[in-house]
């Protein structure tokens, strides 16, 4: 495979492309609300009207607003002028209707049955797509639509045109920060790896992605799985590394399935495993699938349980930058930090800097969920206001209620106040409002919510997701949930408040690793936004 | 070797590069409370009583496993650090089922011995009364779960010292809990050499000598030293 090579699979799938596109999206959230069905009988429809040379009915990755799904979209190519339709949800019997709208050749006159979605809505229009550029475009299951969309040239490029310090001086340039929820610097990190000799070296994808309300990275997985590879395979060259492993969670088998078939697509192009594009470069992907604990996202964990060790955190230093995978040096990056390198690299640092806020560049992917009417992924720059996200794009709570608050982050987050709303979101402001960027789930509460619930509901998850090896977290977490149930059904006394407070502040700053640590958080947020909620629960007569 | 400087609990110490913080407050006369620890066998830093504050860093380090620095400065007895050892040493408490007065290693237990260092004089977190089991199957020793701290000594001795790994962890969270083998009563595991490395390793008295009545049982724990001195640096 040389470049050549890949331009012209590129231009054949161009070229093979019909001037109709019936989009389906087959990623599992329309799965589940039996997209497959519709999507098979378009294509029955379609042969039958006798369309097959003009319109190509084909499965895509997720089109983000999941709760109208299935969707369809319909999408008519260049030659004429550009239009787009969107259908919302499709049922299999409404599939004679949406073809027919073809053939009587005014989409526009949509018949009543079939729901129209408005793709100019600000849910739309105000998303930056960079993660999810190809999410809903491309078939996840054919590399040749990955390689048509310009899959694969970044990789090419590091590959022939720069050296290994280039491909991290240009990560570092480009102000990407981690995306699994800390924050760190990419381009440190990976020169930290990259500095180390060993004799071998790791690349980890961690695709664990277990926070309740979180399903980014699954989607970019279902989507656009060969981005991630690609991402990998770059990394690998900067780091020095030949094998890479993608540990993702049992609980997404479609991710799972479609990762297999893009890696063994991308072996036998020879866009991984050994001579990489021709060159000296060899890489190897392998996938390692999780057991269903949540602390195996934690890296540590998740490195003992690649090793098939029991997933359980251990110190750090030695962090495995120095000491990871069976002891050598490693670098552990998020699908979405992965799914961020091939455009920075196709585009360049400086376009990717010129995106988001001083300290957080580009953008971030959110699933939306809770009281929101528009519930589905979303990409935005950093720095975009929650409301924008929750009252613009996410619609609004539905049944004229209003939003109290947002989590964000996951158990290791926190709740933010609708008064502050107007905090643009980034690392930064987000941790300062005692919650965290997390890996992006964004759970929207409205006046109903209880937010002693809240956190009750988050530490049931934490004391169910406690590994058991470090005292604080094992133990703390059971107390705290039991105190917390306490104050929910109206029990607790002062003295109980008291100690939750001495509780949270003792399991965060002694716990081993991230999960202890972050355990208080939605507790000790919402004690600090919304205490009167607890006070109420507990000044009862 | 090099050598490396550092204050702990403002007394300038020297320590060898690849020593701990722990080993060097050890080798100064410095007490720092440790429970999973044991000389010998691996560090997990998992009951974080040994938990000390670093100048200039925002998290605590566990001694245990934090290597010395030139000019590192150390507090290993804060009112802060004391506050938290103490809620450690009640969360064990509340966790299990530990009941002194009918216990083998009364006087003769770690997690006593702790409580009294902290001035543990009661509880105030919720006992949780766990439904546990007491293991006789074995012939010569005993595993009473009620009293066991999860300091995974047992594990680490067995797999380390005795090569044999006959001990593991099973279960998560407030449900983990020391396994024999696949989880097989303890006397038919067959990996098993009743070499009594555990007994002599576990800090409480969950793993004891069978017909040893209360506060008869004495950890032999030099004999655990003596071992891994002999096997790790050919020296007896």
């Amino acid at each position: 495979m040389d470049l050549s090579e890949l331009l012209e699979i590129a231009e054949q799938e161009r070229q093979s492309q019909k001037a109709l596109q019936i989009r389906c999206c087959v990623a599992a959230g329309c799965l589940s609300s039996n997209a497959l069905a519709v999507k098979t009988g378009l294509e029955q429809a379609v042969t039958e009207a006798g369309l097959t040379d003009t319109v190509q009915v084909s499965g895509v990755g997720c089109m983000r607003l999941c709760c109208q799904g299935p969707l369809v979209q319909i999408d008519t190519s260049a030659e004429l002028e550009h239009s787009e339709i969107l259908y919302e949800k499709v049922a299999p019997d409404q599939v004679s209707a949406i073809v027919a709208t073809l053939q009587s050749q005014t989409p526009a006159n949509t018949p009543t049955t079939l729901q129209q979605g408005d793709l100019t809505q600000p849910f739309f229009t105000q998303q930056r797509t960079i993660v999810l550029e190809n999410s809903g475009k491309i078939d996840p299951e054919r590399i040749e639509a990955y390689i048509a969309a310009e899959g694969y040239q970044a990789l090419y490029h590091t590959l022939y045109e720069m050296k290994p310090t280039d491909v991290i001086n240009a990560i570092t340039h480009s102000g990407l920060r981690g995306r699994g929820g800390g924050g760190y610097p990419t381009g440190l990190k990976w020169a930290t790896v990259a500095k180390a000799t060993a004799e071998r070296k790791y690349v980890i994808c961690n695709a664990d992605e277990g926070d309740p309300g979180a399903f980014m990275d699954r989607s970019v997985l279902e989507s656009d799985p060969h981005r991630v590879l690609e991402g990998m395979a770059i990394a690998a060259y900067a780091i020095g590394s030949t094998q890479g492993y993608i540990y993702v969670r049992a609980e997404y088998p479609l991710a799972i399935s479609r990762l297999q078939i893009a890696i063994r697509q991308a072996q036998r192009l020879k866009l991984l495993g050994s001579q990489v594009f021709d060159s000296p470069f060899d890489f190897r992907i392998d996938i390692r699938i999780g057991a269903g604990a949540y602390v195996c996202g934690e890296e540590t964990a998740l490195m003992a349980s690649i090793e098939g060790k029991r997933g359980v955190p251990s110190p750090r230093p030695p962090y495995p930058a120095e000491r990871g995978l069976w002891g050598f040096p490693t670098l552990i990056n998020n699908v979405e930090t992965f799914a961020n390198i091939a455009p920075i690299i196709r585009h360049g640092a400086d376009w990717f800097a010129s995106i988001g806020t001083e300290k957080s560049k580009g953008t971030k992917v959110f699933a939306l969920a809770g009281k929101i009417r528009n519930t589905g992924l979303i990409e935005v720059p950093m720095g975009t206001s929650l409301r924008q996200i929750v009252e613009e794009m996410g619609g609004g709570v539905p049944d004229g209620g209003s939003a109290k608050a947002v989590q964000t982050g996951g158990p290791s987050g926190g709740c933010i106040p609708a008064s502050a709303f107007d905090t643009p979101v980034d690392y930064e402001s987000l941790t300062q409002l005692g919650s965290m960027m997390g890996s992006g789930g964004m759970i929207v509460m409205d006046q109903t919510t209880s937010m002693v619930d809240v956190a009750h509901y988050f530490m049931e998850f934490c004391r169910d997701e406690s590994c058991g090896k470090c005292i604080p977290c094992r133990v703390g977490t059971m107390q705290l949930h039991q105190l917390l149930t306490k104050i929910r059904e109206g029990q607790a006394t002062d003295v109980d408040m008291e100690l939750l407070k001495e509780l949270c502040d003792m399991v965060k700053h002694t716990s081993l690793c991230g999960l202890g640590q972050s355990a208080p958080n939605p507790v000790l947020s919402t004690l600090r936004h919304f205490e009167d909620e607890y006070r109420t629960l507990i000044d009862k007569p | 070797m090099a050598v490396k400087t550092l204050t702990i609990d403002d007394r300038l110490v020297s320590a060898r590069e690849e020593e701990t913080v722990l080993d060097a407050a050890r080798e100064a006369g410095i007490h720092i409370p440790t429970l999973c620890y044991l000389e010998g066998v691996s560090e997990v830093g998992a009951c974080r009583l040994c938990l000390v504050e670093v100048a200039g860093s925002s998290k605590l380090q566990p001694a245990c496993v934090t290597k010395v620095a030139e000019g590192m400065e150390i507090q290993t007895n804060t009112d802060r650090l004391q506050n938290y050892r103490r809620i450690i040493v009640e969360m064990l408490f509340a966790e299990g089922n530990h009941v002194c007065s009918v216990c083998v290693a009364n006087g003769n237990c770690e997690l006593q011995d702790l409580a009294i260092e902290m001035g543990m004089d009661h509880v105030r977190l919720e006992y949780q009364f766990p439904d546990r089991q007491v293991d006789l199957s074995h012939d010569r020793f005993g595993m009473d779960h009620n009293r066991c701290v999860l300091c995974t000594r047992c594990v680490r001795v067995c797999d380390e010292l005795e090569g044999v790994h006959t001990w593991d962890m099973a279960g998560r969270g407030s449900q983990s809990h020391v396994i024999t083998d696949l989880n097989q009563p303890w006397g038919t595991s067959q990996t098993c050499t009743s070499c009594g490395k555990c007994v002599e390793a576990c800090p409480t008295g969950a793993i004891f000598h069978q017909g040893s009545s209360v506060g008869e049982m004495v950890h032999d724990r030099a004999r655990i030293e003596f071992i891994a001195t002999a096997r790790q640096k050919q020296q007896w």
